[in-house]
């Protein structure tokens, strides 16, 4: 019944500031643009994303970063051996664990795992949260109470005890089965971001200008209101990457995410708990590791938030 | 009838005749922002006395809203910032005042109403007990007591049945009603100075005569200061004693009003007068003044309004003209008329 | 009289009320438009002024079918359009568009000013082919008074009064006989009003376009429209020539509405005749029995509670008091003092 409160006579909005005498001509408005105009300013983006793309770079090719195969154990480089600083990017740089193996080899071969296990699912819970939320958030009626009843039941379900259950039904777990437990409970958290921004930019009179020029349902979804309802999705999407990393970690630590001979720095940080006193290092660095990959995640979230959606700050 | 003002017995200082309640001197405010620095105030003067009307008259951007605030102290700061300037309440510059100090003059001495009632009350409590909270709080009254001054002052503000309204909340009132709250609000300290910004904007044409009427008689019934601050010419011919108009930050013309809509002093107010539609006279076409409203980020060198000036010269583009006193054709001083006009001669008189 | 272009009968417009979380049960209506019947004649301008509340914005959108009429009929030329649906709706928004109060939120920010203003002719392909789209857009552009090389520009690089002129621009754009206008200069600073409303005017003549004006400031509305329609709470109370209704207006509520306007002129501003009403406007979900307006009118008598008062030429007047009006006791009294 919105329609009944007609707009009040706006008055002359202060708010809005300074009308701009001419057209700037140097700023664009596509979401990317307006986004980096901002985030290129930002230390905080700057040191996240370069972090990201050498994380990126080494789950893509890692042999460019060692030669030295991650599976081959040689027993005689016992785990107590310390690890050799001078050997940069050998086989010993960082020390070998249990089974003889090089822990340098291992944390390079190990983010592939992580890097391809947050991404996938990132892109999953996005389209599929993405899409419902739309359907639900500008159809409204039956549609929206259907999905969020079904958003709401996946709510009291508990990422963690999902996944174990999920993941227990596979008899060979790969990266794809893992992918697959965490968009299955994790998608409905988009579905909501999704489905309330849908609602609020649903309103605006540029959705009812189109409407009014006869345009489809199609062209006012994808062309009006996506572009427009999407900035929340990108933020929460960004930061909750680093912990579908996490997640695959604890998983793997828990060993009922990826097996052997999938490398994963969850199995290693769990391999190496056992030698924690004597070995340290065994689970330092592929816990090191996680922990940088999972704070740039979260810290170019934050940055991206900021510079998407300033109202949050 | 006593009402809650009355009952209030209070010592008010006397002014020494001719001694303005308040009085900005030569205002700078500007924001820092990510697209640079917008110079919102650029030297503002201006004064009102007890019992007086000033209307502070200007578009979007012309800096009326901003040293409202900042004369109440309440100019998110950063990104505002008070580059120099004066504002003396009763000759004592309040930017130099402690936080303490300020706070006993806020909502006391000066108080402010705004556009949005709905925003300004706090929706969770009752009317009434935000009415009384101004006594318990400034003056200790019991929360009886309290009760009774909103009533009185509900009352006073003339919102029917008040004694059974007392207990309702902001959202069951009309946006008109609302805004009767705030007056009551704003009132209840006895201030000395009420600044109003856009305080019927909000609201439709037959409620804005109910409240504006009602504003105009508490004022002379308490013999207080008001600033109202407008961009509706209407409404400040009918309830202002004096006009300064603003534009890009700076006083354009300040005049009396009487003198201000006879014959205006300065293109800009002269082009206002004549863009706006009568109710008592079907024109052809409209006078419209060309251009936009000032980019405040890039005022433009000179005279902010010569892009949009007809009769703009090169002076006007080179010098910014200062605020002239006004005179007659025979070069005698009109009282309380000065434009910022290179030409408020020929605009005046040509 | 020619055949109007737009012709409005027994319009009725009501949001339903529900109670009930689980088993939603109809309580009531809100009224917003209750019954409202009026034509639009070719180049003509009909303005319908009305407070917050009046259903004057939920008029224009059951006109623009934006919303589905309760009952009654809107005619587009001879032809029931209130009921049309896919195909034949399309068609028919081509003829009929709307300019939109606020310039800040009718632009989509993410779209260029090309791609805003080009809509149209995507959604309608036969309008314009596709080789001369561009150049259409320039030209429009250059129509509303903006600068042809703006088209790669965004919305946030314009000040309201440029933004205004390309939402005006976009309902141009494929060629439109009825423009139907809610509120499009009242979101702008006084200074950049008036060359809207003359772009509009301007616009008319050459394009030979109807105008419904909806606006509250009465000034304006005087100033473009031919004649006046005056709205409270979802009913028409009183339509004539803009001379007819400012001069010779024979409904109190109108006699009110216009004794209210602040007058920009201070010259004998004490003794200027005002009439306050008292109260507020009832809520449409529950309008007064009988004339709506009569809990705020002071010739209200019991005749006015029991007996609806119809909007007709009241048998009594003559001359410009003669003209459509919905109360039993419809006399002029001189409102327009200056």
């Amino acid at each position: 019944m919105p329609d009944l409160i007609e707009k009040k006579n706006a008055a002359i909005p202060a708010q809005r500031g300074a009308d701009s005498a001419e057209p700037k001509p140097e700023k664009a408005r596509s979401l990317g643009l307006d986004a980096w105009h901002d985030l290129r300013k930002r230390p905080i983006f700057i040191v996240s994303a370069l972090l990201i793309v050498l994380l990126v770079l080494i789950a893509a090719a890692p042999g460019l970063f060692t030669s030295v195969d991650p599976r081959a154990g040689d027993l005689r480089n016992h785990y107590l051996t310390k690890p050799d600083w001078s050997d940069v990017f050998g086989a010993g740089w960082f020390g070998y664990d249990g089974q003889g193996r090089s822990i340098f080899a291992r944390v390079i071969y190990g983010a592939r795992a992580s890097v391809v296990v947050g991404i996938c699912v990132t892109v999953g819970v996005t389209v599929l949260g993405g899409l419902s939320g739309m359907l639900a958030g500008y159809f409204g009626g039956w549609v929206d109470a259907v999905v969020s009843r079904i958003t709401d039941i996946f709510f009291g379900v508990p990422l963690l005890l999902g996944a174990l259950v999920i993941l227990n039904a596979f008899s060979v777990r790969t990266v794809w089965s893992v992918v697959f437990a965490l968009v299955a409970l994790g998608w409905t958290q988009m579905t909501r971001v999704m489905r309330g921004s849908v609602i609020t930019v649903k309103q605006a009179d540029y959705v009812t200008a189109a409407k009014a020029l006869g345009a489809g349902t199609g062209r006012i979804m994808f062309k009006h209101i996506l572009p427009n309802a999407i900035a929340p999705v990108i933020v929460v999407a960004t930061i909750a990457l680093g912990g579908y990393i996490a997640t695959e970690a604890t998983l793997s630590f828990l060993g009922i995410g990826l097996q052997d001979p999938t490398i994963s720095w969850g199995i290693d940080i769990n391999s190496a708990q056992k030698v924690i006193r004597t070995a340290p290092f065994a689970l330092f660095f592929p816990a090191g590791m996680l922990s940088i990959t999972v704070l740039a995640f979260i810290m170019l979230g934050d940055a991206v938030r900021d510079a998407l959606d300033p109202k949050l700050r | 009838m006593t009402t809650a003002l009355e009952t209030t017995p209070k010592a008010k200082e006397r002014l020494v005749p001719g001694t303005p309640l308040l009085e900005v001197r030569d205002l700078h405010v500007e924001f820092k922002t990510r697209d640079g620095i917008a110079k919102a105030v650029n030297g503002v003067n201006y004064s009102v006395a007890a019992g007086e009307t000033l209307a502070v008259l200007g578009e979007s951007g012309s800096g009326k809203s901003v040293t409202a605030q900042t004369i109440m102290g309440i100019l998110d700061m950063p990104p505002g910032r008070v580059t120099a300037g004066e504002i003396l309440y009763r000759g004592q510059d309040m930017l130099k005042m402690s936080g303490e100090e300020r706070r006993k003059i806020r909502g006391r001495k000066i108080a402010m109403i705004f556009q949005d009632a709905l925003s300004s009350l706090n929706p969770v409590l009752s009317v009434g007990y935000q009415l009384g909270e101004m006594f318990r709080v400034h003056e200790g009254a019991s929360k009886k007591e309290a009760k009774a001054k909103a009533i009185e002052l509900m009352d006073r503000v003339r919102i029917p049945a008040a004694a059974q309204r007392v207990g309702d909340y902001p959202h069951q009132f009309s946006g008109g009603m609302r805004q009767r709250i705030m007056i009551a609000m704003a009132l209840a300290l006895q201030p000395d100075l009420i600044i109003a910004d856009e305080p019927t904007t909000a609201l439709d044409v037959t409620v804005q005569a109910q409240v504006m009427d009602l504003l105009a008689e508490l004022q002379a019934e308490y013999h207080m200061g008001l600033i109202l601050i407008t961009h509706d010419l209407g409404v400040v011919a009918d309830v202002a004693d004096k006009i300064a108009v603003m534009y890009a930050g700076r006083i354009v013309e300040t005049a009396p009003v009487h003198d201000l809509y006879a014959s205006p002093a300065h293109p800009y107010t002269k082009g206002l007068l004549r863009s706006i539609p009568r109710l008592d006279q079907k024109g052809e076409e409209l006078y419209a003044i060309k251009g936009l409203p000032p980019n405040l980020y890039k005022v433009p060198a000179g005279c902010a309004f010569n892009p949009r000036c007809d009769v703009a010269t090169d002076l006007c583009r080179t010098e910014i003209p200062a605020l002239h006193q006004v005179t007659d054709r025979d070069g005698a001083e009109l009282a309380g008329r000065k434009s910022a006009c290179h030409l408020w001669k020929e605009t005046l008189h040509g | 009289m020619a055949e109007p272009i737009l012709e409005v009968k027994d319009l009725v417009k009501h949001y339903p009320l529900h109670q009930g979380i689980l088993f939603k049960k109809q309580v009531g209506a809100v009224k917003a438009v209750d019954g409202i019947s009026f034509a639009l004649h070719k180049g003509e301008t009909l303005g319908i002024v009305g407070e917050s509340g009046c259903g004057k914005s939920t008029l224009a959108k059951v006109l623009m079918n934006l919303e589905r009429a309760t009952a009654g009929q809107v005619l587009y030329k001879g032809e029931d359009i209130s009921r049309l649906s896919g195909a034949a709706l399309k068609a028919v928004r081509r003829n009929i568009q709307m300019v939109f109060q606020d310039p800040y939120t009718s632009l989509n920010p993410r779209m260029t000013v090309g791609d805003i203003i080009g809509e149209p002719y995507e959604i309608h392909p036969e309008v314009a082919p596709k080789g001369d789209r561009r150049k259409a857009v320039q030209d429009l552009l250059d129509v509303v008074g903006l600068n042809p090389e703006y088209i790669n520009r965004y919305p946030h690089q314009f000040s309201g009064g440029q933004r205004q002129r390309i939402g005006i621009a976009r309902g141009l754009a494929l060629k439109p006989e009825v423009i139907i206008c809610d509120e499009p200069v009242s979101a702008l600073d006084v200074s950049v009003q008036a060359q809207v409303i003359n772009l509009l005017d301007q616009l008319q003549k050459d394009f030979e376009l109807s105008y419904m004006f909806i606006a509250h400031d009465l000034s304006i509305v005087r100033h473009i429209s031919d004649r006046v329609g005056v709205m409270y709470l979802g009913k028409m109370v009183e339509i004539g020539s803009d001379e007819e209704i400012y001069e010779h207006a024979t409904h109190p509520y109108t006699q009110a509405l216009l004794s209210a306007v602040p007058v920009p002129d201070p010259t004998g501003r004490e003794g200027r005749e005002r009439i306050i009403l008292s109260g507020d406007i009832p809520s449409p979900a529950n309008p007064p029995s009988g004339c709506r307006f009569r809990t705020r009118c002071w010739k209200a008598e019991e005749r006015c509670s029991t007996e609806l008062p119809l909007l007709a030429v009241p048998e009594l007047l003559s001359g410009p008091a003669k003209h459509e009006s919905a109360c039993h006791f419809a006399a002029v009294r001189e409102t327009v003092s200056a």
